[in-house]
């Protein structure tokens, strides 16, 4: 799904939410899920005017979760232990969006190369 | 545009969010509150957020800046409703909700925000306010 204006980002979640619920993952991992979801999204269209986001389900043994892939090819980050520190931002917000959706998700990797762009990709398993 | 209403009753205005918002409608709802307690001289605003099921940061700066400026304006902030799934990701998310006053329900907000508000006349209030819904 292609992510350029701040309207796509209800609609985003309806779908990450839509994957969530037939995985039959709980409430409050579904709302995990989806704030970390919006954190990053929200990312991709302030610091890269927008970018992709791929949902997938994905399982591990018995376990199944949902896989996010949020991809932009915006200026990147310089210094991603800095911008995964809670309070950091560039901007004048919160600085809470990567290291709270870190926290808020089972697995967490980010790539980032100045000039060429930033992929954060999130898994979410059902129990996790 | 679309708007989220705002409606008075007696000395508290009273918004309902029955949509997850997406940022502009949030920013909005956040001048058009500041500019009704400033026109009404409204002492509280009660947000009922039990059908919001996602508050992200950017959300959760919106609903601590109600409250700061409302604040500023004699005006105490209650978000009411909070879905406990939203208060528990919220937690781990890292988000203090500075300045916001939380209630189960309305009718719990109503009760905070006429304690705090007796509180901070002295006492010398009697309950009126909370019958005359205009
Ligand atoms: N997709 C991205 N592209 C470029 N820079 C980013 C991206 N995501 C985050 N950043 C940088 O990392 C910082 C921290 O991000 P975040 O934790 O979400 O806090 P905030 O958005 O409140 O600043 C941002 O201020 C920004 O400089
Ligand atoms: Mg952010």
């Amino acid at each position: 799904m292609s992510i350029l204006k701040e309207q796509d980002v209800v609609p985003f979640r309806n779908r990450v939410k839509e994957y969530a619920v037939k995985t039959g993952m709980g409430i409050v991992n579904q709302t995990k899920l989806i704030t970390a979801a919006s954190e990053l999204v929200r990312n991709m269209l302030l610091y890269a005017k927008g970018g992709i986001a791929l949902i997938e389900v994905v399982s591990r043994g018995r376990e199944n979760g949902i896989r996010l892939t949020f991809a932009d090819k915006g200026p990147g980050i310089a210094d991603i232990k800095l911008a995964l520190k809670d309070g950091y931002s560039s901007g004048k917000s919160l600085g809470l969006g990567l290291p709270g959706a870190k926290r808020l998700v089972s697995e967490f990797d980010i790539q980032s190369q100045v000039g060429k762009g930033t992929t954060v990709t999130i898994i979410k398993w059902k129990n996790g | 545009m679309e708007k989220i209403p705002i409606l008075r009753m007696g000395r508290f205005l009273l918004v309902t969010i029955q949509v997850d918002l997406y940022d502009r409608l949030a920013e909005n709802l956040e001048s058009d509150l500041v500019h009704m307690v400033r026109k009404t001289g409204a002492r509280g605003v009660l947000i009922d957020i039990s059908a919001v099921s996602i508050i992200d940061s950017f959300m959760g700066r919106i609903l601590g800046n109600i409250a700061m400026m409302t604040k500023v304006l004699d005006a105490e902030t209650v978000v009411v409703g909070m879905q406990p799934a939203v208060a528990i990701t919220l937690i781990e998310l890292g988000l203090p909700l500075k300045g916001v006053h939380s209630a189960l329900n309305v009718e719990r907000g109503m009760e905070l925000l006429r304690s705090k508000i007796a509180l901070q006349d002295g006492e010398s209030q009697d309950d009126d306010i909370y019958h005359s819904i205009e």
